[in-house]
């Protein structure tokens, strides 16, 4: 409140606050600062091949969808060092909240590829993990911000039963509109739940850049609205990504409570397969933003600090095209469910009452086959 | 045993359950110190702590979201909402999250929970507090829709929701929270969930109903009988699956029926039940299917919400001009 044309009237500062900004590297892959010591090496290179193979499948994946063998996806180019961090840092026994930008996690987090091809596909097996029947990750999250309070709820379950266990949940920056995200980091404060909340910032939602969404200077200002710390982050750091991941997760592991990361980013691919960006992003601005992307300024720090070369990167292409080939073999050959499946997932046992729609289904398609 | 009522018959349910099954947990809000608005969990913070009995911040969205997280834990959550008028908000999370996790994960992942909430009109509420929505969550795949009319069937209804291994809206006939008591014994029995009650054997006439229109419908089944005419009266109690074999067997029985609802006629669950009748059960009809129900305007707000509920006459009445059919 302007204290000027009333000098009379004063004020007093009850509470302030800033957000702080962590980067470790530079668009070129130079430090800005020295790296943590827990930072090894080994860990770097399995990310750079995590982040490489998530790029090579987010291709695939749409060129599947352009051949007409699966439906629409939505790419995470650009933003592979996020959820690659994500993936690498959470212990098995956490919880993962996704949204649907988070290939790179569900890879590192041991997801079956090919389930995720599945799901896009139009399959709901792609959400059973059949593989693995102890996972507790939440399928792909569409609409929202609801994954948001999914965690919330989550986490109290580990707070109640006095489990150190972390859940971790992903949102773009347009889904920090939602009135669920705030109803979720509300009560993550309030009741100092164990939970990360991952914000990809990758500066469009659909059509909606960041401007027209929110007048706040940064997203993790939204977390201090709810009584806990927000942090922003370089998102194309993937140093700056998992540093930020294990703080947090050790927080929350330890009792302390809930933290929000903001990971800045860029999309730069369409929203979908379904979406056309050019009709919004300025070219100028989309073709900027390839100068900052994760994986180039990772393989520039790789090749100065550890001696990566070209022999290494095309070994390591060919390991993973092979790998990416198994994947997409094991979603095309993966056998059709049975129709029934549409009702015998529905209620633990199908009430009685539906049991005859569940034969005029089978009646009809089997006329019709 | 004592005596009780519906509302005190919820709470026992709730404190029944809460002692046998550790992973129950209640949470919404004013819940806890308050005991809820209507004071169906009085005392459960006292017995079982703050960590089982949560006044949550205000936000109906987050009530229903959270629930979805908790459940898939393994964590048997039964959240409140204070008035059906404010359920509307987590909507997304009952029809979008918890009604298909199942199905859409293939089995892996689950939400067993409780939706409860007061519903309906004649307790001169204010705005935004009167209304019976039903049909809304019936129409959803996935769910289950349960309302009591009792004590007995509250308690009974109750524990079989928590113990439902599938997400359950409960909604409670707030009307008759406090209308009659009942002996109700505290031994853990549930009901049976997907299947109607017959409350009152007849041979003339069915009369289809639930929630608090049980009391008008007994009432008008009272008039009857001084009439001469026998009347049939079913409480549907699941409207998510609905027992059609109780309500066919009946009409069979009587040939004659009329669907009674506080709802909206339009797409109410009348129009489900009297379609499945004409369905499955034309021939055994000598008139036509009638319904009373709410009309297809806004719920009126306290002055005229009388004029827009259901009364024993026009109940009565109807029931009386179907039995002129031959």
């Amino acid at each position: 409140m302007p204290t000027h044309e009333s000098p009379s009237i004063r004020l007093k500062t009850i509470a302030g606050f800033s957000i702080q900004y962590l980067q470790f590297m530079d668009h070129h892959g130079n430090l800005t600062q020295a790296i943590p010591n827990d930072i090894t090496p080994e860990t770097l290179l399995k990310l750079y091949r995590a982040m490489t193979l998530t790029r090579l499948f987010d291709t695939k994946a749409i060129n599947l969808q352009r051949t007409g063998q699966m439906g629409t996806y939505p790419s995470c180019h650009g933003q592979e060092a996020i959820g690659a961090a994500i993936g690498l840092m959470m212990r098995k026994e956490d919880v993962f909240y996704p949204y649907y930008r988070d290939h790179a996690t569900f890879l590192l987090r041991g997801t079956p590829m090919s389930d995720i091809l599945t799901y896009w596909g139009g399959d709901e097996r792609g959400s059973a993990f059949e593989s693995q029947p102890d996972n507790q990750d939440f399928p792909i999250c569409v609409p929202i911000a609801d994954q948001c309070l999914h965690a919330a709820g989550g986490a109290f379950a580990f707070q109640y039963r006095n489990q150190k266990r972390v859940a971790v949940t992903t949102i773009g920056e347009g889904g920090t509109s939602q009135g669920d995200f705030y109803e979720a980091i509300n009560l993550a404060g309030a009741w100092q739940l164990p939970v990360v909340f991952v914000v990809n910032n990758n500066q469009w939602a659909i059509s909606t850049p960041i401007h027209a969404q929110t007048a706040c200077k940064a997203i993790a200002q939204k977390a201090i609205a709810a009584g806990f710390e927000g942090i922003q982050v370089d998102g194309n750091d993937v140093i700056a990504m998992i540093h930020s991941m294990k703080y947090a997760l050790d927080k929350a592991r330890e009792g302390k409570g809930p933290t929000l990361i903001e990971a800045i980013t860029y999309r730069i691919c369409d929203h979908t397969t379904a979406d056309d960006a050019k009709r919004y992003i300025p070219p100028k601005e989309f073709d900027a933003a390839f100068a900052f992307e994760p994986l180039k300024r990772l393989r520039a720090y790789l090749e100065k600090e550890l001696g990566w070369d070209d022999t290494q990167e095309q070994a390591m292409l060919k390991e993973l095209n092979d790998e990416l080939q198994a994947i997409v073999k094991q979603f095309l050959e993966r056998p059709k469910a049975a129709i029934t499946d549409m009702f015998d997932y529905l209620y633990e046992t199908l009430p009685e009452q539906f049991i005859s729609q569940r034969e005029e289904l089978t009646a009809w398609n089997n006329i019709n086959d | 045993m004592t005596n009780i009522t519906l509302v005190e018959a919820v709470n026992q349910a709730l404190a029944y359950e809460m002692a046998h099954d550790e992973n129950v947990v209640v949470f919404g809000e004013d819940i806890a110190r308050n005991g809820g608005v209507f004071r169906t969990t009085v005392g459960l913070v006292e017995k079982f702590g703050p960590r089982r009995v949560l006044d949550t911040p205000l936000a109906e969205s987050m009530i229903g979201g959270i629930a979805i997280g908790m459940s898939a834990q393994g964590l048997k959550p039964v959240a409140e909402f204070q008035f059906m008028g404010f359920i509307y908000p987590a909507i997304d999370h009952i029809l979008n999250q918890a009604s298909r996790m199942r199905n859409r994960t293939r089995g892996r992942l689950s939400c067993p929970i409780v939706f409860r909430a007061p519903y309906g009109g004649g307790i001169h509420a204010p705005e935004h507090h009167s209304e019976s929505t039903e049909s809304i969550f019936a129409h959803i795949p996935g769910l289950r829709v349960v309302i009591p009319s009792s004590p007995a069937r509250a308690y009974g209804l109750l524990l079989a929701a928590i113990r439902n291994p599938d997400p359950v809206v409960f909604l409670e006939p707030k009307r008759i929270y406090r209308w009659v008591k009942q002996e109700v014994l505290d031994d853990g029995n549930a009901l049976p969930l997907d299947k109607c009650f017959v409350l009152r054997e007849g041979s003339h006439i069915t009369l289809i109903t639930w929630g608090a229109m049980i009391k008008e419908t007994l009432e008008a089944a009272e008039e009857l009988s001084k009439k001469g005419i026998h009347a049939e009266i079913i409480d549907v109690a699941t409207l998510k699956p609905i027992d059609y074999d109780t309500i066919l067997q009946s009409v069979e029985k009587t040939g004659r029926c009329v669907i009674i609802h506080e709802a909206a006629r339009h797409c109410g669950v009348g129009a489900e039940i009297a379609a499945t009748i004409a369905e499955q059960g034309i021939f055994f009809l000598r008139a036509p299917i009638k319904r009373v129900t709410g009309y297809d305007t806004v719920m009126p707000y306290y002055k005229m919400e009388k004029c827009y509920l259901p009364s024993t006459h026009k109940i009565t009445t109807t029931a009386q001009q179907l039995m002129e059919y031959a």
